[in-house]
């Protein structure tokens, strides 16, 4: 799989030389037996090198660094306003549908370079899917449509295949026995955090490999919060799992690394309990312990 | 102090001044339509009949005289106005919400502004121009066209504002799928603002349906069924100008009932908006 157009398969020159072991597929040897945490060999699903983000003269993200490591959950955190949202639109390029956007810097996913020549942004997106703050199910499709629209709308007309991929997306998205009865009724039906289940269901269903979540719980109340998050836990079997977060709690409980943000700058990243416990900067201190921000 | 003062008093006597006013101007905002329908039913209704249904005009006081061609043309000379103004009225409005940008935008918008504010007879003067006179004969074409100019800037704004109000979240969320942006508007974006749409192009019919200038020179108007639509065709605007300057009291009754009809017609297209309104899933707006 790449995201080049069929005429332009020549493999994009490996730039960052450290980056090649990461280009391993994503099913390797450390899948089947042991989840992937931080203790296990680490694979980067994601590498970010010197990335800035501009939007106009204004630049949001300042020469931001970090490797996302592959089946592991990693959370962003950091102020309003601190390009946390941005650092993340970034990696699937979500961030260009504002007209004056601009960046610098390198990004691959699994060794290839996702802003390179002939790349096609579509295409990245296939691979590293968004769940989005407000759950946004479209109004017009019933719950089982909503489940396959990015299968059928890229041309999948099986049904058996659309019937399995609508039950397993929904399987995993801890839905399948709230919603199996009723497919057929409208999306908006549903509860707010049902909603937001269902919108994680609609990304699981095109299979992508990475998994971006911006706030996804913000707008929930704390039972359906904590669905969400068992739901996290569970995923980063499978998945690569980037999640911004306000809420410090959701962060220690659900990730296995966490970046801290402050004023478009990496301030600082490590394991999770590394970075709650014995952050090596005062910034991320003060932050954490709710100091500030 | 609880015990409302004088001061106190006087205002309320003003609150309920303007607030009569505000209800009488509501009021007097229905007032001319209940004339008018009041007024069409009572001369017009009495010449209503099966046969002004099925008919073509005859002479002054014959009986059995109909507008049923005419009728008949003003439906054909919408559809012609809509494929014309539909089509251009919708893509210009997706370019509008969806592609343009903000400099490119505000022209589009103005001069779309501009184009509604032209007087229709300007219309009728350019498709006589384009139209009739290269094919030298009125036509069902010439009439059409100039409608569907008059139809093109409605429709087009209408649909930019109800693209513009489909949510972002929406086409992120279908961008997010790995969905290219044509598919995500053709199948995501449009059948979420689809009733709006509709309703748009029907509000549009309504107001193109009662148009006489435009068709003056173009549509021309006939007395008799013409299925070609090279040649004059009849439009209810049409028939009712001809019949209400014309010396016979039977003609004006005629013209009464003909106009009784096109505002039954627009009132129809006004239910139809209404019953649209109720998409699947979604409760009126």
């Amino acid at each position: 799989m790449n995201f080049m157009t069929p005429d332009e398969t020549k493999p994009a020159p490996a730039r960052a030389s450290e980056s090649s072991p990461a280009a391993a597929p994503r099913a390797d040897s450390n899948s089947t037996a042991e989840p992937a945490s931080a203790a296990a060999r680490p694979v980067s699903a994601i590498t970010v090198k010197d990335l800035s983000v501009f939007f106009g003269k204004h630049q949001v993200l300042k020469s931001v660094s970090l490797d996302i490591q592959a089946r592991a959950v990693t959370a962003i955190i950091g102020p309003s306003g601190c390009g946390k949202s941005t650092f993340l639109r970034s990696l699937n390029r979500m961030h260009e549908l504002v007209a004056e956007a601009r960046m610098e810097g390198d990004i691959r996913l699994f060794g290839e370079d996702i802003y390179g020549k002939n790349v096609e942004p579509v295409l990245v997106r296939r691979r590293v899917g968004m769940v989005f703050q407000k759950s946004n199910p479209f109004p017009t499709m019933s719950i089982g449509e909503n489940v396959t629209v990015g299968l059928r709308l890229n041309g999948i007309r099986n049904r058996a295949v659309l019937q399995e991929r609508t039950e397993q997306s929904l399987r995993m998205a801890a839905l399948w026995d709230e919603v199996k009865d009723r497919l057929n009724a409208p999306a908006v039906s549903l509860s707010g955090g049902q909603q937001q289940r269902l919108c994680i269901a609609r990304a699981l269903a095109v299979q992508p490999e990475v998994l971006l979540m911006d706030e996804p719980a913000s707008a929930l109340d704390p039972l359906a919060t904590s669905k969400i998050e068992d739901l996290i836990l569970e995923l980063k079997k499978d998945y690569t799992i980037v999640i911004v977060t306000h809420n410090m709690q959701q962060a220690a409980r659900a990730s296995d690394y966490t970046a801290f943000f402050y004023m478009g700058e990496l301030v600082e990243f490590g394991a999770t309990s590394q970075i709650f416990t014995s952050p090596k900067q005062k910034r991320t201190e003060d932050y954490v312990t709710g100091r500030f921000g | 102090m609880i015990v409302a003062s004088a001061n106190h008093r006087f205002r309320k006597f003003k609150s309920l001044a303007m607030n009569s006013l505000c209800i009488a101007c509501a009021l007097l905002v229905i007032l001319p339509l209940v004339v008018i329908l009041f007024y069409l039913v009572k001369m017009g209704a009495s010449s209503l009949n099966l046969a002004f249904f099925t008919n073509l005009p005859q002479a002054p006081n014959q009986p059995g005289s109909g507008m049923a061609n005419a009728i008949a043309g003003t439906l054909e000379l919408l559809l012609l106005a809509s494929f014309v103004g539909v089509p251009a009225g919708i893509l210009g409005g997706i370019y509008l919400s969806e592609y343009g940008g903000e400099r490119m935008n505000r022209w589009i918008r103005f001069w779309a502004d501009v184009l509604n504010g032209v007087p229709s007879i300007v219309w009728g003067m350019l498709s006589y121009a384009l139209v009739v006179i290269r094919m030298k004969a009125f036509s069902a074409w010439a009439g059409g066209l100039a409608l569907g100019f008059i139809m093109l800037p409605l429709v087009l704004r209408t649909t930019e504002e109800v693209l513009v109000l489909v949510p972002r979240s929406y086409r992120e969320a279908a961008l997010a799928l790995g969905l290219p942006q044509w598919k995500t508007i053709m199948r995501i974006v449009l059948p979420t603002a689809l009733r709006g749409i509709v309703t748009g192009i029907l509000l549009a019919m309504g107001r193109i349906a009662g148009e006489t200038a435009p068709l003056l020179f173009t549509a021309l108007g006939n007395d008799y069924w013409n299925h070609n639509l090279s040649g004059p065709i009849a439009a209810l605007p049409l028939q009712i100008f001809k019949y209400a300057i014309s010396a016979y009291d039977d003609w004006h009754r005629q013209a009464w009932a003909g106009a009784l009809v096109l505002v039954a017609l627009t009132f129809i297209l006004s239910i139809g908006v209404r019953l649209f309104s109720r998409g699947r899933f979604q409760k009126s707006t």
